[in-house]
């Protein structure tokens, strides 16, 4: 408990750092200067203090969003964008552009959610079919699987010239986050919230089937509410700031490795690591290249398929 | 197939089919929709239908090779992340060294230097992945999958991190596809290819014996690992070949590997190999006639590879848990 | 004659096989003995080049297996494992012929064709040259790769448990095979062997192997007692002579 509360007094100071990080001059000097102070004020409330929220809510839940699969599929490769749910949540904007392109953002939302509960449904009904010989094969029906839908999207997209604004959601990116467009992220804290409540029963569902029965829960309906929870976590935050790859598969292996399986135990640290490392990478992303920024999803990308490489190839006695 | 089907569909009859399925796409191409000056269209048809020819050679030779050393029919060099490693490659020499080095070189010295670059790293890699006892091929699936992610994401930040301006000056030099062929860089390519060629036609009775498996291949006498590292290094040449002149098109060769397997009813790698490149052309040059004429979606070819060659091989995954 | 001279192998700290000497004859029958995990399967497949040792020498006829030319040594000694399974689909004909590799380099002479339907009559597998490995039983796959080791004509002929997947006539009729190829081609004939009655029977030598290392080596007669059954399989059986030879019985 000590070490959660240090914990998250560092995760603070990383927000409060993201705050001070930009292009215009936004700093605890400005602020306090009369002169200056409406203008800087005016930016924190409008741009910074959003975009930090929107790293800490996104990075909490798609991390979450991780654990819960990794703990419902029992493979620790999963997560929404190893399982083709990302791609399906995608598709399903290019759908809502097409067909419907003036919804409000919460209806694109709920079919992008929708989408992403199909596609992820396909993957667990793949994945019943073959006889799981190894822990390996999960994920990799998953990434192939991701990569048809995500080639079916963009058939279409580049048939109707839509390919550029379905990239953007492709490659996930904060700096358009301004007050009022990242609201949505709420959504997925609450479902955050939901997760932890039921935390024990993903633990229970997570040993198996035979053994959830055992127990008198309700085997069906605790998957359901797992991939429920995911599909609309995937969903908001694809439709808010893009795909952040890996992510949900990184955090949970590295709270793993150091403190075990227990779900209500992990759950905590998992999202406060997963905002840590978003806030982190957010800020990197902002600095390299400054006045320019960098794509998040970019950044993600190298440091998640790095570690991704590490937990594989981990402990396979490299050397010999 | 019965024993009737056996004696006429013949590795002979299977190539000579393939070789005219080949040349027919080849001619429709650059015949359908003429009207007029031939003096413009040939040069223009004839350099891309070349470009797809040595592409789809390259992507099918280096797949068949890539499986033969392998030992298995899923693995391709492209899922492995060969041709994400190039492209890394093209990327990183532009960031490291800047544009002024890169249009300092001719286009065809450029693409020597990253082949060069190319065969070492991924030698270095493959011998790592291989040698350190990754047995299990899933993983080995699974490792090479999130290699290509990796370099493909360290390419797109390299890119992001050249100066804007700087890199609208590389784009030309470093990123092709099937509809921008360079008449320069597709002679050194097509040098490439065939001495690569030659050195498989010399090598084609130990690829056989190859694909027998390592302890086979070591008891009839063949120097097994020295023909790894040769193989590996003709696949390399070639990937970097198709990759330096299309881009990455990650499940062409699973595909035509595959077809190939199964037409040519035979284990000699002097059949399946020409087999495998006459299919790799029909595909691509007929593929790309049929978008570009019946559809009219003329570059959505690799997104359509994309899509059927991620079915195929979820398909191979579960059809081999299942055995 | 092949001499082992303290050959090692370790994995990481474990020793899997621990300084054996030997020397196997350039004539005859000879069998590796001993309970699993013994480390009889390292052993031939360090004698036969497949797997490289950690330390130690071996040299067939003089010449060293690590630096001896890969293709006279496939002239010399051919090694057949288990499990043997192809990704290439092959016709039984196609793969005995691949035997003659070693000699031909794929261009096979009618010599080497002459070799290749002798092997594959040898075998018994006359009707079966056109069906493909994967349509075959297993005993019969293991009857073609046997065919294919055959057909490679080396002196000397190593097999990692032969009789897999055989039944009792087969595998009788299996080890006749390599006994005559001892008495009348002069060959000899390296097996790992678990049925040790077969050992018995059809050796002229058995070597047997307890935890990494060599703890008997001489004829049937010797190995085979009650004493050394206790030693290296940690059984106890009654031993019976039947025809002159030992017979082992522990079903009961």
């Amino acid at each position: 408990m000590k070490y959660f509360l240090l914990a998250c007094l560092g995760v603070f100071a990383l927000g409060v750092l993201s705050l001070f990080i930009g292009v215009s001059d936004v700093t605890p000097m400005t602020l306090l200067d009369p002169a200056t102070s409406t203008h800087a004020f005016e930016m924190l409330m409008v741009s910074r203090v959003p975009r930090t929220l929107a790293l800490v809510l996104a990075g909490a839940a798609l991390s979450v969003a991780g654990l819960i699969m990794q703990m419902l599929v029992r493979n620790r490769f999963v997560e929404p964008s190893t399982a083709g749910t990302v791609e399906s949540a995608s598709l399903g904007l290019l759908v809502v552009m097409l067909l419907a392109p003036g919804l409000p953002v919460i209806l694109k939302m709920l079919v992008a959610a929708a989408f992403a509960m199909a596609g992820t449904a396909v993957f667990l009904g793949i994945l019943r079919r073959v006889p799981l010989r190894s822990e390996f094969i999960v994920p990799l029906i998953g990434l192939m699987l991701g990569g048809v839908i995500e080639a079916g999207t963009n058939f279409f997209a580049f048939r109707y010239d839509l390919l550029q604004s379905i990239n953007a959601y492709m490659i996930g990116d904060f700096s358009a986050i301004l007050r009022g467009r990242y609201e949505l992220l709420w959504i997925s804290f609450g479902l955050t919230c939901v997760a932890y409540v039921a935390a024990d029963r993903f633990t229970v569902a997570g040993l198996g089937q035979d053994f959830t029965t055992n127990l008198g829960l309700d085997y069906r309906k605790v998957m359901a509410l797992g991939m429920v929870i995911v599909s609309l976590v995937t969903a908001t935050v694809v439709v808010t700031c893009g795909v952040i790859p890996f992510l949900g598969l990184v955090v949970p292996n590295i709270v793993r490795l150091v403190i075990g399986d227990h779900l209500r135990r992990t759950l905590p640290w998992v999202a406060l690591l997963g905002a840590a490392l978003v806030i982190a990478c957010d800020i990197v992303a902002r600095l390299v290249i400054a006045p320019y920024e960098i794509p998040i999803g970019t950044i993600m990308g190298v440091i998640g398929s790095g570690l991704f490489l590490y937990f594989l190839l981990r402990r396979r006695g490299y050397g010999e | 197939m019965g024993s009737d089907a056996k004696r006429i569909w013949t590795p002979a009859v299977a190539l000579t089919l393939l070789a005219g399925l080949a040349l027919l796409s080849v001619a429709l191409f650059m015949t359908v929709g003429v009207k007029g000056n031939w003096g413009f269209i040939l040069p223009f048809r004839g350099l891309k239908i070349a470009t797809m020819a040595l592409v789809g050679y390259a992507i099918a030779v280096s797949t068949v090779l890539f499986h033969t050393i392998t030992g298995n029919r899923i693995l391709t060099p492209s899922i492995m992340g060969f041709d994400a490693l190039f492209v890394l490659i093209q990327t990183s020499i532009a960031f490291f060294f800047g544009a002024t080095f890169l249009t300092g070189l001719t286009p065809s010295l450029l693409f020597l230097v990253q082949t060069a670059a190319m065969t070492v790293f991924a030698g270095l890699l493959f011998s790592w992945l291989f040698r350190g006892g990754v047995r299990e091929l899933h993983l080995m699936l699974l490792s090479g999958i999130i290699f290509g992610l990796l370099f493909r994401s360290l390419s797109s930040f390299f890119r992001r991190v050249i100066d804007p301006d700087e890199f609208l000056i590389l784009q030309d030099t470093l990123f092709a596809s099937f509809n921008r062929a360079n008449p320069e860089l597709l002679s050194v390519a097509a040098i490439l290819v065939l001495l690569v060629s030659l050195a498989a036609w010399r090598l084609r009775n130990v690829f056989d014996v190859m694909a027998l498996g390592r302890e086979t291949a070591i008891n009839l006498g063949v120097n097994h690992r020295r023909m790894v590292t040769v193989t590996l290094a003709m696949v390399t040449v070639l990937v970097s070949v198709s990759t330096a002149l299309v881009g990455p098109v990650t499940f062409f060769g699973l595909l035509v590997a595959n077809l190939a397997y199964m037409l040519v009813p035979s284990h000699r790698h002097i059949l399946v190999l020409p087999g495998a490149a006459f299919l790799a052309v029909t595909c691509l040059v007929g593929g790309q006639l049929f978008l570009e004429r019946v559809l009219s979606y003329g570059s959505a070819l690799s997104i359509v590879i994309e899509f059927a060659g991620g079915i195929v091989f979820i398909m191979m995954i579960v059809m081999r848990g299942a055995r | 004659m092949i001499e082992v001279s303290n050959v090692t192998k370790s994995y990481g700290g474990s020793e899997v096989v621990r300084g054996v000497t030997s020397s196997l004859p350039a004539n005859g029958v000879t069998s590796i003995i001993g309970p699993n995990g013994a480390g009889k399967s390292t052993f031939l497949s360090m004698i036969s080049r497949l797997l490289p040792m950690s330390s130690g020498q071996v040299t067939v006829d003089g010449m060293d297996i690590l630096t001896a030319d890969g293709d006279a040594m496939a002239k010399k000694l051919s090694i057949l494992r288990q499990d043997n399974h192809l990704t290439a689909r092959l016709t039984v004909r196609d793969l005995v012929a691949f035997g003659r590799y070693p000699h031909s380099k794929g261009r096979p002479t009618s010599e080497d064709l002459a070799h290749v339907e002798r092997s594959i009559s040898y075998l018994g597998l006359d009707n079966l040259t056109h069906r493909f490995l994967d349509e075959l039983s297993g005993g019969q796959r293991q009857r073609a790769f046997i065919a294919m080791v055959l057909c490679q004509d080396t002196k000397y002929v190593l097999l990692d448990e032969p009789l897999n997947n055989l039944d009792m006539k087969h595998a009788v009729a299996m080890m006749q095979l390599f006994r005559r190829a001892a008495d009348e081609l002069s060959k000899s004939v390296v097996l790992v062997l678990h049925d040790i009655n077969f050992a018995s029977c059809y050796s002229d030598l058995i070597i047997a192997m307890r935890d990494g290392k060599l703890v008997r080596q001489g004829a049937p007669a010797e190995i085979v007692t009650t004493a050394n059954i206790q030693e290296v399989f940690d059984l106890e059986a009654r031993v019976e002579i039947v025809e002159g030879r030992s017979i082992v019985h522990f079903y009961l």
